[in-house]
């Protein structure tokens, strides 16, 4: 077949229209918070000081940072299912959570009493932690995942990694309401080693699954 | 020179996802040129043909055209999917390439017209269902419209659009693929 005769079966099908991307993102983003919320509630729900803890710093601090992270790896993540856009700046955007997390640690361990420090860094529930975020963020993985293969991924997985921090911040931030560890020593260490999971799983798949 | 491709591409583009099928042919083939300069400089030995690139690239750019958005500019989008088609037809066959982001801009005013050959896209047609392929075949290599394919084949246009596009995707998910 000729590239003119290519062109003219092209030219016939270019009636059918898909799903705009930035539509895909926005109702990505829904079923994934959605899937993360149900599995959050039926598998563990809020601790049951979630009131009093809700006026703490440290326990609102866990809300901040994997916002932060979701909103950046969202950002990216979007840029990333699009060929040619600019990834340098939503890239750089990914930095602002590791950093203020990294700030907050150094300010605990100013805060903090060193012979405190061991204690607080393991806390109580890290195979919990450990656990519950891969299992809450993998069908927003899944979701994140599918909506890049609609995209049109040039770096298929790096996307899928991006895929797996977004579906991590997403679930850590369910997960922050349940988990009473609350330094930010403990966050940094555990709930990155889970986020980081799922990213290593997004590298993965992405190539697999966002195939084109 | 790639300032007036841009501007002209980038309207054509958006004729086309307005419903105007000469606009879209127009854009295509423009993009084919462009394209085929950008694939011809970057093969440099043998083994990948520069014409496949081609077709696998505007397969890719019709079935990704959602991914473009209105006010972005539309060359490097074209490029990046040229780019990662090229890559991915070099891994396909077994080799590396590296292929330098920086060189985009001389290549832009190289169009260049197409050399005849055999090409991987009909080895792909041949091993459709053969509903599709004769749809793809008559309206592709015969060069008919719609409503004289659904009258040749005795199908509804219906049909005919949706052998179409099965048949097109199932082309282009076979270029992802192996």
């Amino acid at each position: 077949m000729q590239t003119e005769e290519l062109i003219n079966a092209l030219k016939a099908d270019s009636a059918r229209q898909s799903m705009s991307l930035g539509r895909t993102w926005r109702v990505a983003l829904a079923c994934a918070a959605l899937a993360a919320a149900v599995v959050f509630y039926i598998l563990l729900g809020p601790r049951p000081d979630f009131a009093t803890a809700a006026h703490t710093v440290r326990f609102m601090f866990k809300f901040v940072v994997m916002l932060m992270l979701a909103s950046a790896a969202f950002g990216l993540l979007r840029a990333l299912s699009r060929p040619g856009s600019n990834i340098a700046l939503p890239a750089l955007r990914l930095i602002a959570a590791p950093a203020v997390l990294g700030v907050a640690v150094a300010v605990e361990l100013v805060v903090v009493p060193s012979d405190q420090w061991r204690a607080i860094w393991w806390g109580t529930n890290i195979s919990v932690c450990l656990t519950f975020i891969p299992v809450i963020g993998i069908a927003p993985l899944a979701v994140f995942l599918l909506a890049l293969r609609h995209g049109a991924p040039t770096r298929p997985a790096v996307a899928g990694a991006v895929a797996g921090l977004l579906a991590g911040g997403l679930s850590a931030t369910f997960y922050a309401a349940h988990c009473t560890d609350d330094s930010p020593l403990f966050v940094a260490t555990w709930y990155s080693i889970a986020i980081a999971s799922l990213a290593f799983l997004g590298m993965i798949l992405g190539p697999r699954i966002a195939r084109w | 020179m790639s300032g007036q491709d841009e501007k002209e591409l980038a309207m054509l583009l958006q004729a086309a996802i307005a419903g105007d099928e000469k606009a879209y042919a127009a854009f295509l083939t423009r993009t084919a040129a462009i394209v085929r300069g950008f694939a011809r400089r970057k093969i440099v030995q043998g083994g990948v043909d520069p014409e496949d690139i081609v077709q696998e690239t505007l397969l890719a750019i019709h079935t990704k055209r959602h991914t473009w958005i209105v006010d972005a500019p539309v060359l490097p989008w074209i490029f990046a999917i040229a780019r990662f088609k090229l890559i991915d037809a070099f891994r396909k066959r077994g080799r590396r390439v590296e292929i330098e982001i920086g060189e985009l801009a001389e290549t832009l005013a190289q169009a260049e017209a197409e050399t005849v050959s055999d090409r991987e896209i009909g080895r792909v047609l041949d091993g459709l269902a053969p509903g599709q392929r004769s749809v793809v075949a008559a309206i592709s290599i015969e060069g008919h419209s719609i409503g004289e394919t659904a009258a040749k084949y005795g199908m509804t246009e219906t049909a005919v659009r949706v052998a179409l596009h099965r048949g097109l995707r199932s082309i282009a998910k076979k270029f992802g693929r192996c």
